[in-house]
């Protein structure tokens, strides 16, 4: 599926598609069914001085999710393009050749989501890999390096479920999101296992998160897995389900649902990094 | 894309009213862009000589709107459990210790989501479906993985194409909190076949965009392991 596909293939059946769409603007409020159905002041954009830009200049919900999906992009981006730059930090061979497929996702997000965005795209913001010093080493010490991966990998894949429901019922936006979403989520799975064949404190990590924090980070992450350790859904507590043996465990529950960040959390871990 | 197009007659493509499409089993084959795990096991149900399933059902019956959707899923995540159920209780004679537990912890994921989907839509859930994964070696690790990418693949992509269809905010976040578990076993499945190949070309676009399918697409593909006479006419789609 591709977006811009579907933009031709809507205007071979539709010619006056383009001028609907055009300015971008335009078009993003038009094909955002719940577009003026959600007050600009339910969102929680204006925290945090990042945003500023995006929300000053086009206070729709739509553009709004775009753009703080546009600046995740970003940090992802530079920060794997950055990684595969810094000469001996990622081993040659499979870890090269993965976090170089991660990366030109990211780019690739960034490029999709800015043309989407047009003119009302958000900048790039400087960022702070270190996170003020926290992570001094993160661009000489692998470890580190694929331990920072997983938390913005896990981060995004909460942070794009969290906006979904801004976009419900926009076949071209929610979709583009959510493939967005499965995109990040395969690799949040990939740089898990990249972490457990290194060991040591990641030795238990598995390719799904596993209760509150299973990272071996440490509490300097709590923040990217609070919630996680959730075991009902809708009502219904998983661990009073039926499984093979007996009740469905609580590491099967927390396993089986990724939840959603709000935009003010994510914004919080975001702005660690951001200067 | 293109079949989509096709049915809305010429008319621009409504946003917030899907057309509902019978599934037709005639159209199974022209399907082509359904995406890598389509082409497997579209390969396997041409080589059966297996009718599909009849699509009139009373027991399963999946309802209309949202309801039919969360029938939809519940659906794919009694095939999926099913799978890994049969996986784990008759594993392939090579399987690694850390392989068996990947596929135990898959098999109690799929069944909290089938378990989940069946408490969540209590009366109005569809029956028990049943499979016919005859198509499938389980004693070979080579079959048995295939088989957990193709799933694991249509399923992401079937969340992903229906999300939009979704009218209630709640039963969208399910989803979201789904699909995402989908692509990690699906990214995992894939690695354990060739190392690297968890979000390869096959399933991720130049937009790094993953797998999208429409609820009919995705029906159409998993029709051949269904035995059981569904009912979709309702089922929205596009």
């Amino acid at each position: 599926m591709n977006i811009f596909n579907i933009f031709d293939e809507i205007t071979q059946v539709d010619p006056e598609f383009h001028e609907r769409v055009s300015p971008r603007r335009t078009a993003i409020r038009n094909l955002a069914s719940m577009g003026t159905k959600v007050a600009a002041a339910t969102l929680p954009f204006m925290l945090g001085s990042l945003f500023k830009k995006a929300y000053g200049q086009v206070p729709t919900d739509v553009t709004g999710v775009l753009n703080y999906a546009l600046t995740l992009e970003y940090l992802e981006a530079e920060f794997y393009t950055m990684g595969t730059a810094a000469a001996g930090l990622i081993p040659v061979g499979p870890p090269q050749g993965a976090i170089a497929t991660i990366r030109d996702h990211e780019i690739a997000h960034v490029a999709f989501l800015k043309q989407v965005l047009g003119s009302d795209a958000v900048s790039k913001p400087e960022f702070d890999f270190t996170a003020g010093g926290t992570f001094g080493n993160v661009f000489t010490d692998y470890d580190t390096f694929l331990a920072l991966a997983q938390a913005f990998e896990d981060t995004g894949v909460r942070a794009y479920k969290g906006q979904a429901g801004l976009l419900k019922g926009n076949q071209v936006v929610l979709t583009a999101a959510l493939q967005i979403h499965a995109a990040e989520a395969r690799h949040a799975s990939h740089i898990r296992q990249m972490r457990r064949a290194r060991g040591g404190a990641a030795a238990a990590q598995k390719p799904w998160i596993t209760g509150a924090n299973d990272s071996g980070i440490g509490a300097v992450v709590d923040p990217v897995y609070a919630g996680e350790d959730n075991v009902s859904q809708a009502g219904v507590n998983i661990t009073s389900l039926n499984g093979i043996e007996g009740k469905l465990s609580a590491n099967a529950a927390t396993e089986s649902f990724d939840e959603p960040l709000t935009a003010e959390a994510v914004l919080d871990i975001a702005g660690l990094f951001i200067k | 894309m293109e079949s989509s197009i096709k049915k809305t007659n010429g008319q621009p493509l409504p946003s917030d009213r899907p057309t509902e499409t019978p599934v037709r089993r005639r159209q199974f084959l022209q399907y082509a862009g359904a995406g890598a795990a389509a082409a497997v096991l579209v390969a396997w149900g041409c080589k059966k000589d297996d009718p599909g399933p009849d699509m009139g059902g009373k027991g399963f019956y999946f309802g209309s709107g949202d309801i039919a959707i969360l029938n939809y899923a519940y659906a794919l995540e009694q095939l999926e459990a099913a799978f890994y159920t049969e996986v784990t209780s008759n594993p392939y004679g090579s399987i690694s210790d850390w392989e068996r537990a990947l596929m135990t912890d898959i098999r109690d994921h799929e069944i909290a989501h089938r378990e989940f989907f069946k408490a969540a839509l209590g009366q109005q859930a569809i029956d028990s479906l049943t499979f016919d994964f005859s198509a499938v070696n389980f004693s070979s690790r080579g079959s048995v993985l295939a088989t957990a990418r193709a799933f694991e693949d249509l399923g992401v992509s079937a969340y992903n194409g229906a999300g939009w269809l979704i009218q209630d905010v709640n039963y969208l976040a399910l989803a979201g909190k789904i699909v995402s578990v989908e692509a990690r076993h699906a990214a995992l499945v894939r690695d354990l076949i060739d190392n690297g190949s968890f979000a390869n070309d096959e399933v991720i676009d130049a937009n790094g965009l993953d797998l999208s399918n429409s609820p009919t697409v995705v029906l159409e593909v998993a029709a051949p392991f269904i035995k059981s006479k569904i009912d979709v006419t309702d089922l929205p789609t596009y």
